[in-house]
């Protein structure tokens, strides 16, 4: 990395709460997406869209700091996760939520110690206090009456659904979804995505989402990026209503409109 | 009101003003870390200000932040106040708190979906009953299916999987010989010399082969590989078999037809049948070199402590060890799969399950050793 880039990272504009730069990421010696460049704004609701195996989740676990890249860097919160270790590192974790595909509770706590538990670690509050803010968010989630079930007790949208809760207990400045409204009905995706809006509307939290939904995309995605594994790179940026309609990139164009390659798009 | 972005603000400060009505003022970041400092002590206040039913007005105008830990802070004030009987309002609640405290009020009016902690709970002796019926009747299918599956296997053997018995068999028994090697070795070690001290008093070293040879061949040896195979193997099947289970694969079988004992359990318990008796007969052989090595020590070359096993040695001693090593090994992966295949959900289940097939398989180990004793005595074995 370039020290200029380093010098640009470290006046960041205010409102951007992540910026990637030159991001190389792969396994080993196979590169899945090639110097990808994009900025995620304070308070917006930014969707990562792409085909399944172009790298969504990739690119979300390295954004957390659960992947070192092959090249490049990331600012979250004014902070290079890339580099940070200790305990610089579990400061920016701290100003981050994720909710993780399968909702990754803890099977052997019920859903209300699984929301709690990110309290009791990174605070001192009473246990009454960490007991009616865990219960708060169950119930913001629609989980109120089930905070004593374990989660083998619960369907998986219910645990997606807790684990949507335990990502933001601690109020995180950004919260990561990974496909939170796979596997959902409906009227319980149609919740979330109010859920979301309120989230990122009232609470001023940014909000990083991983999706294929497109119905969810269009509802509430103020901004997309979209993934090409072809051309290992950003195929698309921008309101996702407008690159449907204004994009001439031929497999933007088959994803938001679903139209096969063959197939003549709709008006 | 526009929030503010996280992290910025005043700092929290609050003023309480006793009068009619008395006022609690808030104003700045209500955040968690304001919270951690302040949740006794406002909550003091509260109770103080509310004392006698006054009526009290909680300003929240100026709050600028206010995060989930804040609005528990609020809620938990304004539920103080109304404890103490007074009357309670609110004052400048902007969106933020707004949305904040919204759960926390729905959650008051709402009954939890079901009573009592969600482990557990009801009557103790009714359960531990049903556990059991359960357990019993779990076990009994089992037996019944695995008895199938192993008769099915005798009338056709090519339908049995014979490539997945002989990787387990590899697992659970090539790949076990380090271990079985080094603990054999120093069991022959220490029999003998812990042997050899007392029968030189007697000028018996010699007999130290026939001790240690008998103590290996009908008790030691299989005894000692059959706690490694269920520490080793065992705990294996449970945990390969409960993760499947875990996640619905072994549901996956059956709905394709495949019937789970004959697919995942017939393989291990042939494997297991087949490298105990293996195991078993070398973790003999290599306590003895390890016996023989120490009576070097004592004066006692390999030849005649050779020749002193040979001659004590019976058929019966090979046989009876050998039988109880096909029992252990039978018992040690019909465990394992069973424990596996009760697995509940969750990672936790797999856990206990890998646990339970170890301590169930080590009791009816010691169980079935007293069993054989006492049936070998009687037929003269």
């Amino acid at each position: 990395m370039s020290e200029a880039r380093v010098d640009n990272a470290k006046t960041l504009d205010r409102d951007v709460v992540i910026r990637v730069q030159g991001l190389t990421m792969g396994f080993d010696d196979f590169v899945l997406m090639r110097d990808l460049d994009f900025e995620v704004r304070r308070g917006e609701i930014f969707v990562i869209l792409g085909g399944s195996g172009s790298g969504k989740s990739t690119l979300l676990k390295h954004m957390i700091g659960l992947l070192q890249p092959q090249a490049g860097h990331i600012w979250v919160a004014g902070s290079d996760i890339t580099a940070a270790e200790g305990a610089e590192r579990e400061a920016i974790l701290q100003r981050v939520g994720v909710m993780y595909q399968m909702g990754a509770l803890f099977g052997s706590m019920t859903l209300l110690e699984n929301v709690r538990l990110p309290l009791e670690v990174h605070t001192d509050l009473p246990r009454e206090a960490m007991d009616a803010i865990a219960r708060s968010r169950l119930q913001l989630v629609g989980l109120g009456a089930f905070a004593d079930f374990m989660p083998s007790e619960v369907s998986g949208g219910m645990q997606k659904r807790a684990a949507i809760a335990r990502a933001m207990v601690l109020d995180p400045e950004v919260l990561f979804l990974d496909e939170p409204s796979a596997g959902l009905d409906p009227i319980t995706s149609a919740d979330l995505d109010r859920l979301i809006q309120r989230l990122a509307r009232t609470l001023d939290m940014t909000i990083v989402i991983v999706s294929h939904e497109l119905a969810s995309i269009f509802a509430i995605a103020d901004r997309v990026i979209m993934l090409d594994k072809e051309s290992q790179g950003i195929a698309a940026e921008g309101d996702p209503a407008v690159l449907r309609d204004t994009s001439t990139h031929p497999w933007v164009q088959r994803f938001l409109r679903r139209t096969d390659s063959d197939e003549e798009r709709p008006a | 009101m526009d929030p503010p972005a996280a992290g910025s603000g005043q700092p929290f400060e609050y003023d309480a003003t006793a009068g009619s009505p008395s006022r609690l003022r808030l104003g700045g970041r209500l955040d968690v870390h304001a919270v951690e400092h302040v949740w006794g002590v406002l909550r003091r206040e509260a109770k103080q200000l509310g004392a006698g039913g006054s009526p009290v007005v909680v300003d929240v105008s100026g709050v600028e932040y206010c995060d989930g830990a804040g609005a528990a802070l609020l809620h938990a004030l304004e539920q103080d106040l109304a404890r103490a009987g007074a009357e309670v309002r609110m004052e400048g609640v902007g969106r933020m708190v707004q949305e904040q405290l919204t759960p926390y009020r729905e959650l008051d009016d709402m009954e939890p979906a079901r009573d009592g902690s969600g482990r557990g709970g009801g009557s103790g002796l009714l359960d531990g009953v049903d556990s059991v019926g359960r357990a019993a009747y779990s076990l009994f299918g089992f037996v019944g299916e695995l008895t199938r599956a192993i008769g099915s296997a005798l009338r056709h053997p090519r339908q049995v999987r014979w490539g997945d018995t002989l990787r387990v068999a590899e697992a659970a028994g090539f790949q076990a010989l380090p271990i079985v090697s080094l603990i054999a070795f120093l069991l022959g070690v220490i029999l003998a010399f812990q042997s050899a001290i007392a029968m030189r008093q007697f000028g018996g070293e010699i007999f130290v082969a026939n001790l240690v040879a008998v103590s290996l061949f009908r008790e030691l040896g299989p005894l000692m590989m059959a706690i490694l195979l269920a520490g080793r193997s065992g705990a294996a099947f449970a945990a390969e078999i409960g993760t499947m289970k875990v996640n619905e694969e072994v549901n996956a079988l059956k709905t394709m037809g495949l019937d789970p004992v004959r697919f995942l359990v017939l393989p291990k318990v042939l494997a297991g049948l087949l490298v105990a008796p293996l195991l078993a007969l070398y973790a003999n052989m290599i306590g003895l070199i390890g016996a023989a090595v120490v009576m070097q020590g004592f004066g006692i070359p390999w030849v005649a402590f050779f020749n002193q096993v040979t001659s004590a040695l019976s058929a019966s001693d090979l046989f009876s060890g050998l039988v109880k090593a096909v029992v252990f090994g039978l018992v040690i992966a019909a465990v394992g799969c069973l424990r596996g295949l009760q697995t509940g959900s969750g990672a936790a289940s797999v856990g206990l399950s890998t646990t339970s097939a170890v301590v169930t398989s080590i009791i009816l180990i010691v169980v079935l050793d007293g069993v054989f004793a006492v049936l070998f005595y009687h037929l003269g074995v």
